[in-house]
C-alpha cells in the first residue's frame, strides 16, 4: 500500500517553483485518493534510515499537519479523519514512528517524537493507544538502549505531557513518566544530552505533576533535582532548569516556601555571574513571583486581608537583598539597545522586574531605590546616569502618591534638564520617565498633578524641543505629551491650561509625523496617536477654531496619499499605514466637532469632500477594505445623519466587502458597527440596501470561520435594522428569528466554569435581547402580531437568563427592557403567557431595588408596560 | 525545544490608539442604540393614543367642536372618554394654554369619584385606599419655568416657582423646554401644602393611559427625587407631599380609616388599580365619608353650626323627578304635578329640602341662573372642592 514518495518530497523543496508546484500537486493527489496509503508512505519515509534527511523531515512535517491544525474546525476534521482510519494501518504507522525514535539521525527522531505526541493527543483521551507509555518507558529502563534513543524518548514524553491532560492517564502511569524524567535529570546521568532532554521534558510535564507536587516527599525530590540541574556544568541544562523554576513560580506558588532560600541563592548567583541566557531566566523567576503576588492582592478581600489562596509575601521578605541585586543589573546596558527592537538584555529584564516589585510592595521599595538614584544620577559615566533614571522611572507605579510626590516634585526639574544630556540613552530613558510621571502623577480631574500653571510652559517647551531629537527619543517624548493631554481630559477649568499651547503642540506633532529620518514608521504612529489624544482631550469651547483649521490640513494629507508612487508591495503597505493614521486623525476630529451643536455644521460642510477621500482610500486596495477608513466612516455617518444617504450608492460595495472579511475579523466587526450607524442615520431610507446587508449578516452568523466575537454585534445590528425599517423587517423574520433562537439555546448550554465563555455568553445574551427589542419596537405599530408565535420562546429565554447567576448588569438591563418591549408591542396578548410566570416579578423587584438609576428607570417602564397590558380588556 | 519566551514590554507605554478608537466607537454606537430604543419606547404612548384619530377620519374636527361647544359634551360622552386618553401632543399643547382657554380645558380634566354605595368586587385585591386631604382639588402644571395650579372650574389658584421638573427658572434646571408635569393635587390650606393624589404627566411623559398602579408607583419614585417635597425656599414656594396609599385589605382600610395623617381628612378615596386616568366621574374611583373620617359629612351653616336638620338641594327635572347635581344625576324622588303647579316651580329649579325622620320636606328654592354661585351649604356633597 505504501508508495515510494522520496522524489516528490525532495522536489517539493526545490528552489524551482514549477518543480515545487508539480510535486506538491502530486502529493496532494495521492493524499486525496488514498489517505491511509499516503500517511503510511510518509511514515515509511520518516522511519527509513536509508532515505535523505530532507525528505524524511518533510515527511514528518506533512504527517504532523495531517493530524493537527491551528483552526479549530480543521483540527476537528483531521481528528475525525484519523479516528475513522483502518486500525491496522494506524498500528503500522505508530510502530514505524516509535522505531524512528531510535534513529541515529536526530532530525528524524525529533520529528517522530512530535508526530507521536500529536497522535497521543487524539488517541490517549479515547483510550486507543494504551501501550504508548509502556513502550516509551521501556526505552528508558532497559540499560542496553543507546543514549540517543533515551534522549528522543524523553523529548517524546515531554511533548506527550504537553498535549494531554494527566486525567487521561492513571496515576501509576503519571508517576512512572515523572520517575523516568527525573531519573534522566539526575546528576548521576552521565550523558549531557539525555540530562538536557530530561530537564526540558520536565518543563513540559510540570502541569502534569499536580498530584506529585501535593506530596511533600515527591515534591522535595523534584525540587532537589531541579536545583541540582541549575548548577550543572552545561549552560543549556542550567538554563532549562531555571525555566522549570520560572514555570513552577506560577504553577506551584503556594508550595514554594521551603525552597525559597535555596532558590534565592541560585538566582542571585546566576544574576551576578552566570551567562546572560541563564541570568535572564533567574530574573524572570522573580518577575513571575511578582505576577503571582499581584494577582493574589487583586483578589484579596480588602477588610480582612484574606484571600482564597495563601499569600507568602516572598517579594516583601526578599526585598532588602532582591532590590540591590536588580539595581546592579541596570548598569549592564547594551551600547545600542534603544535602537534595536530585538534586544532583550539583563538591564532591561532587571528594570522590568524592579517595576513589578514596586507594584507588588508599593511604598517599601522607595527607600531601597532612592539612594541608588541619588548616588548615580549625576555621575560622569552615562551608564550610571541612565541606570539611575531607569530605576526612578521603574518605581513610579505602585507606591502611593503621597510617598512619590515629594520626590517627583523635587526631581522634575532635574529630569527636564536631563533632556539635554549628551547621551541619547539617558535622554531616551528620561523622556520615558517623564511620560510615566505624567501618566501616573498628573490627574487634575482628581486634584493632583505635578504640573502647575507655573511649570507647564517650561515642560512643554522642553518636550516640543524633544520631538526633534533622535527618533527613539522623540517617540518617548510623544508618549509624555500624550499623557499630559490625557490628564486634562474632563478636568474642568484645568483643561483650559493647555489651550494656549495647543497650536504649538499640534504644529510640532505634525512636523514630527512628517520626519523622514526614521527607519520605520513607529515615530510617525506615535506622533499621530498623540495628536489624536490632544484633539480628543482638548477643551472644545476654547479650541474649536484650532481643530477646525486642522481638518483641511489632515484632509489634504490624506488626499496626497493616493498620489504616492506605488511600485512594490512594500510601498503599498507604507501607503496603507499612512492612510490608517490619517483616517484615525480624521475620525477623532469628526467625532470631536460633531459632539457640539456649534461645531457640527463644520462637518456637514466638508462631509462630501471627506467622503470622497475615504472612498479613494478604499479604492487603493482591491480585495480588502481599510479598517481605519471604515471606522472613520461610522463617525461620519453619525455626524451627518440622514445626509449620509447620498453616499450610500458609492459606499455600499465597500460595506459589503467589509462584511465579508472573515480573516480580518476586526474589519468585519467594525463594518457591522457601521451598519448600525447608518441605520440610525438613514432610518427607513436604508431599506434598499437591507436585502444585501441582511444576506451578508446571516452568512456571517452561520460561518464557522468568522471569529466568534463578531457574532454578538451582528445580533445587535439586527435590532438596529429592524428599528430603522419597522414593518419592512417582516421578510427577514423567518431567517433572523431561527438564528436568534438557536443562539439563545447555545447560551443555555455554555460552560459556566470558563470565565471567558461566561463573558462571551453575556455578550451574546445581551445582543439577542437587543435584536428582539429592535424587532418588537419596529413592529409595534402595525405588525406586532408577527411576533406572537415567537413570544413564548423569548419569554422562556428571558426566564432562563433571569435565573442565571453569572448574568451581568448589562444583560439584566437588556432583559428587563425586552420584557417591556414585549408587553408594549403585544399588549393584552401577553396576559396568558405572563400569567404563570413568577420570574418576571422577581426580576423587576430585583431591578427596582438596584442602585443603577438607568436600570431602575427601565424596570419601572417595563412594569408600566406590563401593567398596561394587563389592564386593557380583551 | 524553543526557549521559554520571557520578553516583557520594555519602556513602551501601553497605548494602542487604534484599540482606543475602536472602543470609543463601540461605546458611541452602544449609546446611540440605547437612545434609539429609548426613543422608541417613550413614543409608545403617543402612537397608541393617536390611533383613534387615525381610525376615525370622519371626525376630524372633533377636538375643535369640543372647544367651541362645551355643552355638547354629555351627548358625545363616549367619544370624550376616548379623547381623554390623550397623548403627549395635546397634553403638551394644553400645558401651554393661557387665560380663558386654559380655564376651559382644565375645567374638564380632573378625574372625579362616584359615591361608594356598594362594595365593589375584588375590593381587597384590585383597589387602593387613602385618606383624602381636605382642601381645594386642583391640577398643578409645571412648564416653561413656572408652576400654575388650577381649580376644578379651571380658574387659577396659584402661580409659583416649584422644584417640579421645569417648574422654576433656576440655572440648574436641566430639563428641556419640552419637559412639563401635570399633577392632580389637593391644596391643603392649614399647612400650605399641595398633596399630590395622582399624576397625569411627568417630565413630558403622558401617563394618561397607564394604570393607577403604575402612576402611583411613578409618582412615589419621582416626586421626592425632584426636591418638591422639601420645605419651601426661594425657587420652591409650596411644599408638595404624597399621601400614604394602602392596599384595600383589612389592615390597609383600617389604617386609612383610623390612622393619623399630617392633614385634615376628608373621607376615603378608593382607586381601582387597573384604571387609567379618565376625566370626569368614574366608577373606578369611589369616595366614602362618615363622621369618623370627614368633618364635612354633615352640613354646617355659614357660622359653622350644625343645623337642626340636614338639608339637601335637588334639581327639578321636566318630568317632576328630583335629582342631585351629581354626574350622572341620582334620582331622589319626584314632586306631584299639583305641587309643582301650586308653587309655580319650573324644570331646572334647585329646591332645598330638609331631611327628617319621615323623608324630605320642601324648604325653598332658587331659580338657577347661568354662572350663579351657590352658597356653600347648598352644594351637594358629591361635588368636591
Amino acid at each position: 500500500m505504501a508508495l515510494e514518495i522520496t522524489q516528490y518530497l525532495l522536489a517539493a523543496q526545490s528552489p524551482d517553483a514549477k518543480i515545487r508546484t508539480e510535486a506538491e500537486s502530486a502529493l496532494g493527489q495521492f493524499r486525496d485518493q488514498n489517505l491511509p496509503g499516503f500517511l503510511l508512505s510518509l511514515s515509511f519515509e520518516l522511519s527509513n534510515d536509508g532515505k535523505p534527511t530532507e525528505s524524511r523531515r518533510l515527511a514528518g512535517i506533512v504527517l504532523k499537519n495531517s493530524l493537527d491544525a491551528k483552526d479549530a474546525a480543521r483540527k476537528e476534521h483531521l481528528l475525525q479523519q484519523w479516528v475513522s482510519m483502518d486500525i491496522s494501518i494506524k498500528s503500522q504507522i505508530k510502530s514505524l514512528l516509535l522505531n524512528t525514535l531510535g534513529s541515529s539521525v536526530s532530525e528524524a527522531s525529533h520529528t517522530a517524537s512530535q508526530v507521536i505526541a500529536k497522535i497521543a493527543s487524539i488517541e490517549i483521551p479515547r483510550k486507543e493507544w494504551p501501550e504508548l507509555i509502556g513502550s516509551l518507558l521501556a526505552n528508558m529502563t532497559q540499560s542496553d538502549r543507546p543514549a540517543s534513543l533515551k534522549q528522543a524518548t524523553l523529548e517524546t514524553l515531554g511533548y506527550v505531557c504537553e498535549e494531554i491532560s494527566h486525567h487521561d492517564l492513571v496515576q501509576d502511569e503519571v508517576n512512572a513518566i515523572l520517575t523516568a524524567v527525573v531519573q534522566g535529570m539526575n546528576v548521576t546521568e552521565q550523558n549531557h544530552d539525555v540530562r538536557l532532554a530530561a530537564t526540558r521534558a520536565l518543563y513540559n510535564a510540570l502541569d502534569f505533576a499536580q498530584t506529585n507536587f501535593e506530596n511533600e516527599m515527591e515534591r522535595n525530590y523534584i525540587m532537589k533535582v531541579i536545583c541540582d540541574a541549575a548548577l550543572a556544568k552545561e549552560t543549556e541544562i542550567r538554563q532549562a532548569a531555571f525555566e522549570c523554576l520560572v514555570s513552577i513560580a506560577s504553577t506551584y506558588y503556594e508550595v514554594l516556601e521551603p525552597y525559597m532560600q535555596r532558590i534565592f541563592e541560585l538566582t542571585s548567583n546566576a544574576v551576578k555571574g552566570d551567562e546572560e541566557a541563564v541570568a535572564l531566566q533567574a530574573v524572570e523567576f522573580w518577575s513571575s513571583i511578582c505576577d503571582e503576588e499581584m494577582e493574589l492582592q487583586d483578589y484579596e478581600v480588602p477588610e480582612s486581608g484574606d484571600s482564597s489562596a495563601p499569600h507568602s509575601r516572598f517579594i516583601e521578605k526578599a526585598l532588602p537583598t532582591l532590590v540591590p541585586m536588580l539595581l546592579e543589573t541596570l548598569l549592564k546596558q547594551d551600547e545600542d539597545q534603544d535602537q534595536d527592537d530585538g534586544t532583550w538584555n539583563l538591564a532591561m529584564a532587571g528594570g522590568t522586574c524592579l517595576g513589578l516589585v514596586a507594584r507588588t510592595v508599593g511604598d517599601a521599595v522607595v527607600p531601597l531605590v532612592m539612594p541608588f538614584v541619588e548616588a548615580n544620577i549625576s555621575k560622569t559615566d552615562w551608564r550610571s546616569r541612565e541606570a539611575a533614571t531607569y530605576a526612578f522611572g521603574s518605581i513610579l507605579e505602585g507606591p502611593s502618591t503621597e510617598k512619590l510626590s515629594p520626590m517627583v516634585n523635587a526631581g522634575l526639574d532635574f529630569l527636564l534638564n536631563a533632556m539635554k544630556d549628551v547621551n541619547s540613552h539617558v535622554k531616551d530613558t528620561t523622556a520615558w520617565t517623564l511620560s510615566r510621571i505624567f501618566e501616573l502623577l498628573h490627574s487634575p480631574a482628581t486634584g493632583f498633578s505635578v504640573i502647575t500653571p507655573a511649570n507647564l510652559q517650561r515642560i512643554l517647551g522642553i518636550l516640543l524641543e524633544g520631538t526633534k531629537d533622535a527618533p527613539h527619543v522623540a517617540e518617548k517624548v510623544c508618549g509624555a505629551i500624550y499623557y499630559i493631554a490625557q490628564g486634562y481630559e474632563d478636568a474642568g477649568t484645568s483643561s483650559s491650561l493647555l489651550t494656549p499651547f495647543l497650536r504649538d503642540i499640534i504644529t510640532n506633532l505634525i512636523a514630527t509625523a512628517d520626519r523622514t529620518d526614521c527607519s520605520d514608521s513607529k515615530l510617525r504612529s506615535s506622533a499621530f496617536e498623540t495628536l489624536n489624544e490632544v484633539v480628543r482631550c482638548s477643551n472644545l469651547a476654547e479650541t474649536s477654531q484650532i481643530i477646525i483649521e486642522l481638518l483641511p490640513v489632515m484632509m489634504s494629507k490624506l488626499e496626497q496619499t493616493s498620489k504616492l508612487q506605488i511600485v512594490s508591495s512594500d510601498d503599498r503597505e507604507k501607503q496603507g499605514d499612512l492612510q490608517a493614521s490619517l483616517c484615525g486623525v480624521l475620525q477623532v476630529i469628526i467625532q470631536k466637532l460633531s459632539s457640539a451643536d456649534e461645531t457640527k455644521p463644520i462637518i456637514l460642510q466638508v462631509a462630501d469632500q471627506i467622503m470622497v477621500l475615504f472612498l479613494n482610500v478604499f479604492a487603493c486596495r482591491s480585495s480588502t477594505v481599510h479598517e481605519e477608513a471604515m471606522l472613520a466612516i461610522g463617525a461620519l455617518a453619525y455626524a451627518t445623519g440622514p445626509e449620509f444617504g447620498k453616499y450610500m450608492q458609492e459606499f455600499y460595495k465597500y460595506l459589503e466587502m467589509g462584511l465579508q472579511n472573515f480573516e480580518e475579523y476586526q474589519v468585519c466587526a467594525i463594518s457591522v458597527g457601521v451598519v448600525g450607524d447608518i441605520c440610525r442615520s438613514l432610518d427607513d431610507k436604508v431599506l434598499p440596501y437591507c436585502d444585501g446587508i441582511m444576506t451578508l449578516l446571516l452568512k456571517d452568523l452561520s460561518s464557522g470561520e468568522l471569529h466568534r466575537s463578531v457574532k454578538p454585534p451582528i445580533f445587535s445590528c439586527f435590532g438596529d435594522i429592524a428599528l430603522a425599517i419597522g414593518e419592512h423587517f417582516e421578510k427577514y423574520i423567518s431567517y433572523a428569528l431561527p438564528m436568534m433562537q438557536s443562539a439563545s439555546e447555545v447560551c443555555a448550554q455554555m460552560d459556566d466554569n470558563d470565565e471567558e465563555m461566561v463573558d462571551y455568553g453575556n455578550q451574546l445574551r445581551r445582543s439577542i435581547f437587543e435584536a428582539y427589542s429592535g424587532i418588537l419596537q419596529g413592529f409595534k405599530n402595525s405588525k406586532a402580531d408577527l411576533m406572537l408565535p415567537h413570544a413564548p420562546h423569548l419569554l422562556q429565554f428571558i426566564e432562563l437568563v433571569a435565573k442565571d447567576r453569572h448574568r451581568d448588569e448589562s444583560v439584566t438591563k437588556a432583559a428587563v427592557a425586552v420584557l417591556g418591549d414585549l408587553a408594549d408591542a403585544l399588549g393584552s396578548n401577553i396576559k396568558t403567557m405572563f400569567k404563570d410566570r413568577a420570574f418576571f416579578t422577581e426580576l423587576l423587584g430585583e431591578c427596582l431595588q438596584s442602585d443603577d438609576e438607568q436600570l431602575k428607570e427601565t424596570a419601572t417602564w417595563t412594569q408600566g408596560m406590563i401593567g398596561r397590558a394587563f389592564s386593557v380588556c380583551g | 525545544m524553543a526557549s521559554h519566551d520571557i520578553r516583557r514590554p520594555f519602556k513602551r507605554p501601553a497605548i494602542s490608539d487604534q484599540q482606543r478608537r475602536r472602543d470609543i466607537s463601540l461605546q458611541r454606537q452602544a449609546q446611540n442604540r440605547r437612545d434609539a430604543q429609548h426613543q422608541a419606547r417613550c413614543l409608545a404612548s403617543t402612537i397608541l393614543s393617536l390611533q383613534p384619530a387615525q381610525y376615525e377620519p370622519a371626525e376630524p374636527d372633533h377636538q375643535l367642536q369640543l372647544e367651541l361647544e362645551p355643552e355638547l359634551q354629555s351627548e358625545i360622552e363616549s367619544d370624550v372618554q376616548r379623547q381623554d386618553l390623550r397623548g403627549i401632543d395635546d397634553v403638551r399643547q394644553a400645558s401651554r394654554l393661557k387665560g380663558a382657554e386654559a380655564r376651559r380645558w382644565f375645567a374638564k380634566q380632573l378625574m372625579l369619584p362616584e359615591w361608594m354605595i356598594d362594595v365593589p368586587e375584588r375590593l381587597n385585591t384590585d383597589w387602593y385606599v387613602f385618606a383624602r386631604p381636605a382642601g381645594k382639588r386642583c391640577f398643578v402644571v409645571s412648564s416653561n419655568g413656572t408652576t400654575i395650579s388650577r381649580l376644578r372650574n379651571g380658574s387659577m389658584l396659584h402661580r409659583f416657582p416649584s422644584a417640579l421638573p421645569n417648574g422654576a427658572r433656576t440655572s440648574n434646571n436641566s430639563n428641556s423646554g419640552q419637559s412639563y408635569c401635570i399633577l392632580d393635587c389637593i391644596f391643603h390650606e392649614p399647612d400650605q401644602t399641595y398633596y399630590v393624589i395622582d399624576v397625569v404627566c411627568w417630565a413630558g411623559m403622558s401617563l394618561y393611559e397607564c394604570t393607577t398602579e403604575f402612576r402611583f408607583f411613578w409618582l412615589n419614585s419621582k416626586l421626592v427625587e425632584t426636591g418638591a417635597c422639601n420645605a419651601p425656599s426661594t425657587y420652591h414656594k409650596f411644599r408638595f407631599s404624597t399621601v400614604p396609599i394602602y392596599n384595600c385589605d383589612h389592615e390597609g382600610l383600617n389604617v386609612a380609616y383610623t390612622g393619623p395623617v399630617p392633614y385634615v381628612k376628608d373621607g376615603l378615596l378608593f382607586c381601582n388599580k387597573h384604571a387609567h386616568y379618565q376625566s370626569g366621574n368614574t366608577p373606578l374611583m369611589l369616595v366614602w365619608k362618615d363622621e369618623n373620617c370627614s368633618q364635612y359629612v354633615i352640613d354646617t351653616d355659614g357660622k359653622g353650626q350644625v343645623p337642626n336638620q340636614q338639608q339637601v338641594v335637588l334639581e327639578l327635572l321636566f318630568d317632576g323627578k328630583l335629582a342631585t347635581s351629581d354626574d350622572p344625576p341620582v334620582i331622589f324622588g319626584c314632586l306631584s304635578g299639583d305641587f309643582i303647579k301650586k308653587t309655580g316651580l319650573q324644570a331646572g329649579n334647585l329646591l332645598r329640602f330638609a331631611i327628617s325622620e319621615g323623608g324630605l320636606s320642601f324648604v325653598g328654592w332658587k331659580i338657577r341662573e347661568s354662572g350663579f354661585a351657590l352658597p356653600r351649604q347648598t352644594q351637594p356633597c358629591s361635588t368636591f372642592c
